[in-house]
């Protein structure tokens, strides 16, 4: 099952390297990853997506508590929770594709960040499947080129990660 | 205030933090450093021959004294010399501080002479890394080294140091820190009471209970309460390899230890049990067995370990208990003392009926050869009675090092010094050099193997140097002896690369030439003669070098996928 894991760490130097050489160390697999300070900027949070039955997420999650950098973390599959992914893509938008391509981008709140007379660039949030669905409908839009950021997320209501 | 260099305020901060002696080998990058070392007299500096040593020296030297042991290497081959080290204290959870030096600030990543990126290379098997990058850091960060090394489930920390960050030219204000607070890292200090309650009532109300503790008894300093635990509820006890000494081996409560080369009485009881109490121990697969789905299927599990990830990681835990072993241990037995359950001593009477049926087997029975040939047992034997049980015993890898943990009866905490989870063979001397070290009058043994004792035989010049009495018990059956009996028990006897016997050195000659006496046996008749004589010099370093039955196996040994009810008795036996 999928799941996505939200880290607060030291923002040091090696840290974000540790997260990382645990996964690989231990055969566990990212899916995505995501990493920027926080209001504390001596605190980074780091939201990453992995897949794994209960057994290897609750060994993910142990294992990444024993980080000396790691302070806090949760895994915010387990409650109701916002995610969100930001995709900037660059598509081929010439004669009918044109009207076309924005029409799509527009059923899918995306927004046209930057155009040249024959490209879009356009910029798209949402969920990871949003993304995807996104994807989707402009098959045979030729794609030039993608950029995600991997999920970021943020548990509902009250509960709060912090230290 | 004191103003000092970087190199001076490693020094100092290492005195500060109780430290006495440190294992290591200079080279340019820790020129500084050793300069600050030639400056005091706190400090003392052993001058090892390998730096794979100076990590086991220091492992042998923590694991005997429950103190962390420190390094000193310098940069590039010295940091990567000690990786085999670092990897073997973090495998059986060691407090080591290695302090490795690194190139300039300024030229590192460049690809300097004898830079390697020891932070990155040694990741994976430490618990927790510091880079310096200023000088005012340093006492700071041994002061957090130290704590994250030996609090906890400990482990090695690594402190990579910039060469220009120990400049002598320049100077620092020194203070040491008194206390220190990691806000990411709270060892826990005590376990859930709730939890605890729940394991002592499923234990009280238990028929076939048995008590399976590990390193972490050891290491957690249990073994007194773990022993009151064990005698006030009458219940048997084993022990992994690594937890040997937590509970006194002579005693009539003790199965001997499980495992892959565990007694018959232990595997069985493991199996038939219906609650398992593991303290400290963390189910590895020389205990399981391979297939942990045939592992002791009637088992409730009642696992207290310091580690959380230890918990659950390969046999699931009924009742997991996180929290230190003597803390968790001091509040099982005020609950079992004020407890309502009253032990159903009908059922343990037959269970301990059934025990001593399985102990009728007699798994470690040797088989004299009847001539002159000496079976390996028999030396552990020998050296048990020589040195009445008293002694540290250090050990390699392989064929001895399963003997050693068989035949040598350990009945006190921290006898017992091996490489229990890398298997590092090399370990044995360097690590009987620390032990040594920290109890000069004590007698302390290598039980090794001509294979282990050549991977680390430069370091006879380190005992002669600093006039360490180390026996050092060789049982030469002139081949890879673990190795060989794989080879013989899966392979049809092809010996693929595990023996050697004409270009095996003459050991009495090489001890000699390091300074010390080489004594060779190949009599059964002379062994215990020879060896009590070995053992009377007292001041000396003395290589015994023994010819044992070179056709031997240890036994019994766990049946690959099976139980561990599934076990070879013999080359002709099966459980």
């Amino acid at each position: 099952m999928r799941r996505i894991i939200s880290i607060l760490m030291e923002n040091q130097p090696g840290a974000l390297s540790r997260v990382v050489g645990l996964f690989s160390q231990r055969n566990y697999n990212i899916n995505s990853l995501t990493v920027a300070p926080t209001e504390d900027p001596s605190l980074s949070r780091l939201t990453l997506t992995t897949v794994g039955d209960d057994r290897k997420i609750e060994q993910i999650v142990k294992h990444l508590n024993k980080l000396v950098d790691v302070a806090k973390l949760v895994d915010l599959t387990e409650g109701s929770h916002i995610e969100r992914e930001l995709m900037l893509i660059k598509v081929k938008a010439t004669g009918a594709q044109r009207a076309e391509v924005k029409r799509v981008a527009d059923i899918f709140r995306g927004i046209v960040v930057d155009i040249t007379p024959t490209m879009y660039t356009i910029q798209l949030a949402g969920t990871s499947d949003k993304l995807d669905g996104f994807l989707a409908a402009l098959a045979g839009t030729p794609i030039l080129e993608v950029a995600r950021t991997g999920v970021s997320g943020i548990a509902r209501g009250e509960k709060v990660l912090s230290l | 205030m004191t103003l000092l260099s970087g190199g001076d305020m490693l020094l100092r901060a290492l005195h500060d933090e109780g430290v006495d002696i440190i294992f290591g080998y200079p080279g340019g990058a820790a020129l500084h450093i050793y300069d600050a070392i030639y400056n005091q007299d706190k400090v003392e500096h052993i001058l090892v021959r390998h730096e794979q040593a100076a990590t086991h020296a220091a492992d042998g030297y923590a694991r005997a004294t429950g103190k962390a042991g420190v390094v000193l290497v310098t940069s590039g081959p010295g940091a990567t010399n000690a990786i085999t080290g670092i990897a073997t204290a973090y495998m059986d959870s060691i407090p080591l501080i290695v302090i490795s030096g690194q190139v300039g600030r300024a030229s590192l990543g460049s690809d300097a002479f004898q830079e390697t990126d020891m932070i990155g290379v040694s990741r994976p098997i430490v618990k927790h890394s510091f880079m310096v990058q200023n000088p005012e850091d340093i006492p700071d960060i041994v002061k957090k080294a130290f704590y994250i090394a030996t609090t906890g489930r400990p482990g090695p920390v690594v402190i990579d140091i910039p060469k220009d960050v120990t400049d002598p030219s320049t100077k620092f204000e020194y203070t040491y820190p008194e206390t220190v607070k990691i806000r990411s890292y709270i060892p826990p200090s005590k376990g859930h009471s709730g939890q605890i309650k729940k394991a002592v009532d499923i234990l009280l109300a238990a028929s076939r209970p048995i008590i399976y503790t590990g390193g972490g008894v050891i290491m957690g300093d249990g073994s007194l309460l773990l022993t009151e635990l064990v005698r006030k509820l009458g219940y048997p006890v084993t022990n992994t390899l690594m937890g040997l000494g937590g509970y006194p081996a002579p005693d009539k409560q003790f199965l001997g230890m499980l495992g892959m080369h565990g007694t018959y009485e232990a595997n069985m009881a493991m199996h038939e049990a219906d609650v398992i109490l593991a303290i400290g121990a963390r189910f590895d697969d020389r205990v399981t067995n391979s297939n942990v789905k045939n592992f002791c299927p009637n088992a409730i599990i009642l696992h207290v370990d310091i580690d959380p990830a230890s918990i659950s990681k390969t046999v699931t835990a009924h009742v997991p208990i996180v929290g230190p072993v003597a803390a968790v241990l001091k509040e099982m037995l005020e609950l079992i003392e004020s407890a309502k359950t009253k032990i159903d001593s009908a059922a343990l009477a037959g269970w301990w009926e059934k025990i001593n049926h399985w102990r009728t087997r007699d798994s470690l029975k040797v088989t004299p050869s009847g001539n002159e040939t000496i079976k390996p047992q028999q030396v552990i034997q020998a050296l048990y009675e020589i040195t009445k049980g008293d002694a540290y015993i250090t050990s390699d890898v392989g064929q001895h090092q399963m003997f050693a943990a068989q035949y040598y009866h350990f009945d006190k905490p921290r006898r017992w010094i091996n490489s229990g989870g890398l298997g590092t063979m090399g370990f044995g001397l360097p690590a009987a050099m620390g032990v040594q070290l920290a109890f000069p009058e004590a007698t302390v043994a290598c039980v090794t193997g001509e294979g282990s004792i050549q991977m680390n035989i430069q370091e006879l010049a380190t005992c002669n140097q600093y006039a360490l009495p180390i026996k050092i018990v060789n049982l030469n059956n002139e081949a890879l002896g673990m190795v060989k009996q794989w080879q013989d028990m899966q392979y049809a006897g092809r010996y693929s690369h595990s023996t050697y016997a004409d270009s095996l050195p003459d050991f009495v000659k090489l001890a000699e030439a390091y300074g010390h006496v080489g004594i060779r046996i190949e009599k059964l008749s002379e062994l215990k003669e020879k060896m009590q004589y070995a053992f009377s010099l007292k001041d000396k370093l003395v290589f015994l070098d023994i010819a044992v039955d070179k056709e031997e196996h240890v036994y019994p040994m766990a049946i690959r996928g099976g139980a561990m009810s599934d076990m070879y008795l013999s080359k002709t036996e099966r459980s």
